[in-house]
């Protein structure tokens, strides 16, 4: 006998169910025969006798149905009626096969044979678009051409290459008069390097200049040191005479204006040797020890020596 | 002790093989040195057996400091030997035997039968006719098609707006759907010379396919490490319409030349000078990197260089004989993996 209502008693709330899915706000039911998907008890396939679903195979839909008289013979319970595949007369056999069923079945099976027909319609327009073709990456293939990349922009060295590279078109001659640089480029060269040579031969003759004022001043310690100081150095004529003047502004003891003086014949002398070795940075080292007496007379300084310098 | 070298190899399971070889190397003539440190140290004579090896300690720390220590006379003997080599070659001046020059990558690449002599007959003939000789007799002036593939994310977008600021005369255009197949007669028809589709995978780009048009080759890259105008770092600003000059490095096989006549297609045959504009396609060890930037001559001797413009890197993944057909395509080569990455000094392009 069937007993429904203790079917589902048992499956639906008391008991195990082996299609019964269960979340937090609704249960489904796994049943492949099931019309809506979801566990009630009028939709439950195991816990009503008279029973009709829509299913569907390879594009063909069909009419399954379940009554009561063949609940005795498992294998022919369910009676199989295929739908044609013109959308009304489908509605019109649906409601053919069902007549006088219960009216909530004939409504849900309507319903899902339209789903189902609406699906098969967007398959049959997706393979006809372009489809994606999806590529499984190894990721360790992909870390290993990664870190490949990686050593291989070390490698290049891109901006070396393309700077050579530019060079060497300059030098071919592909950029035509364009640029003002002279044609031959060993010209230049050799240019740069006379230059070179000059600035060298001008220093060792400035090196040797003050090779002799240094050995003068170590002669002059004898002698008085102002007058020494302006008539000798000639390089140093202006500085000197604003020294002096300053000088006389800023103190009035004698001895401290000699003291001062030595010292700052000695840092002329170590100006003049650090300037023979390297020329800007020891300059300042120099202004900066000096400022406390005079400040702007070494910027002065400096000019008259640079001019001095390019014309010997 | 070779027998102790094969045992350790087997029972450890080191990180990097250098720790094993040392460990092994340094199985003997550590545990001697060890012996003479802790001799001078600690007077007592403690002499370790002949087979022993750091990793025999089972206290961690221990073991841990042995290690350590057996890592530093390692160094010194390095530093050691190194010293006395550049006294050696300071002492002999003139006659010191010339410097080693150090393996590279590039250094030990397989020779490729397929390398291109610059005097080769065959070749120059073949590129006299082959699919590039209308661009390269001037007679076709290129026209670039550049587009993605379907929904593009921004990234995607604006890389293919910068690409057309680039490459002179090239149009973007949304792909809105449409088959490659039913895109390029319409293309030939407009007098598209190139259709370059960019790939785009998780809102990046990530491929790019590049297909000449009157039934030329198509090329298949994946692209790599793609960066925005904007997120180059003192870049300079934005390119001018002035046609770029291109460099192409290291393009050596008979495929390397034919991608490298591919991507130069893409820009106009005569440069202007003016706008001082260079693109690079550098090619090292397979990746073809891609740069554009502004130049200045300072003098004879130096030219500066600066950033303007996308980068990235390919890599090519697939040259096929016509206009894009995936299917039914005539392959000219085809990555292959298991076979070309076997080997880490052959390179293909």
């Amino acid at each position: 006998m069937q007993h429904d209502d203790v079917i589902w008693d048992i499956i639906g709330n008391q008991q195990f169910c082996s299609f019964k899915v269960k979340t937090k706000s609704q249960s489904f039911c796994r049943n492949e025969y099931n019309l809506t998907g979801l566990c009630n008890r009028s939709s439950c396939p195991l816990a009503n006798s008279q029973y009709a679903t829509i299913r569907e195979e390879k594009g063909q839909c069909f009419l399954y149905m379940k009554v009561i008289e063949r609940a005795a013979f498992p294998s022919k319970m369910w009676e199989k009626v295929k739908l044609s595949k013109n959308y009304e007369k489908a509605l019109e056999q649906i409601d053919e096969n069902l007549i006088y069923w219960p009216r909530f079945i004939r409504h849900k099976c309507k319903q899902r044979f339209t789903k189902i027909t609406q699906y098969l319609i967007r398959m049959r327009k997706l393979v006809l678009k372009r489809q994606r073709k999806l590529v499984p990456l190894s990721r360790k293939v992909e870390q290993r051409e990664k870190r490949k990349e990686e050593k291989a922009l070390i490698a290049a060295q891109l901006d070396n290459a393309i700077e050579k590279e530019l060079l060497e078109r300059l030098k071919q001659g592909t950029y035509g008069d364009i640029y003002n640089f002279p044609v031959h480029a060993f010209d230049k060269a050799l240019e740069q390097q006379d230059e070179e040579s000059e600035s060298e031969s001008e220093e060792e003759e400035e090196e040797e200049d003050e090779e002799e004022e240094e050995e003068d001043v170590g002669k002059r310690e004898f002698v008085a040191e102002e007058e020494v100081e302006e008539s000798d150095l000639s390089d140093f004529e202006d500085m000197n005479k604003l020294r002096t003047s300053s000088d006389e502004e800023e103190e009035d003891e004698e001895e401290s204006s000699e003291e001062e003086e030595e010292e700052e014949e000695e840092m002329e002398v170590e100006m003049k040797a650090s300037k023979s070795k390297g020329k800007s940075p020891a300059n300042g080292s120099v202004v900066r020890k000096k400022r406390a007496y005079v400040e702007i007379e070494y910027e002065q300084e400096t000019e008259p020596t640079s001019k001095s310098r390019t014309t010997s | 002790i070779q027998d102790n070298k094969g045992k350790k190899k087997k029972n450890k399971k080191p990180k990097k093989k250098e720790t094993v070889s040392e460990k092994g190397n340094g199985e003997g003539s550590g545990a001697e040195q060890k012996e003479e440190a802790k001799a001078e140290k600690s007077e007592a004579a403690t002499a370790f057996p002949p087979t022993f090896s750091v990793s025999e300690i089972k206290n961690k720390q221990r073991r841990h400091l042995m290690f350590m220590k057996l890592k530093q006379e390692k160094r010194q003997q390095k530093m050691q030997l190194k010293k006395k080599k550049k006294k050696e070659r300071e002492a002999l001046g003139d006659k010191a035997p010339p410097k080693e020059v150090p393996k590279t990558i590039e250094n030990q690449r397989v020779y490729d039968e397929t390398t291109v002599d610059p005097e080769d007959e065959e070749v120059a003939f073949d590129e006299g006719t082959d699919e590039f000789s209308a661009y390269f007799n001037g007679l076709t002036n290129p026209k670039v098609l550049i587009t993605t593939s379907d929904r593009p994310r921004g990234r995607t977008v604006r890389f293919c707006e910068q690409l057309a600021t680039v490459i002179p005369n090239a149009h973007v255009y949304y792909r809105r759907g449409l088959a490659l197949k039913r895109i390029i007669p319409q293309c030939v028809a407009r007098n598209f010379t190139y259709l370059m589709v960019i790939n785009e995978d998780r809102k990046v780009p990530n491929g790019m396919v590049l297909c000449h048009l009157p039934d030329g080759p198509t090329a298949h890259f994946k692209m790599s490490s793609v960066r925005l105008r904007k997120e180059m770092k003192r870049r300079g600003k934005d390119p001018t319409e002035h046609s770029p000059e291109v460099i192409l490095n290291n393009f050596t096989t008979r495929l390397g030349h034919s991608i490298g006549r591919l991507l130069a297609a893409l820009f106009p045959q005569d440069p202007q000078f003016v706008g001082r504009q260079v693109a690079t396609f550098h090619n090292q060890r397979d990746f073809i990197f891609f740069r554009f930037h502004r130049y200045i001559f300072k003098n004879e001797k130096k030219v500066g260089i600066q950033e303007l413009g996308p980068r990235f890197t390919l890599k090519l993944r697939s040259l096929q004989k016509g206009t894009f057909d995936s299917k039914f395509g005539e392959y000219e080569w085809v990555l292959k993996r298991h076979e070309m990455d076997a080997c880490r000094r052959k390179f293909q392009l």
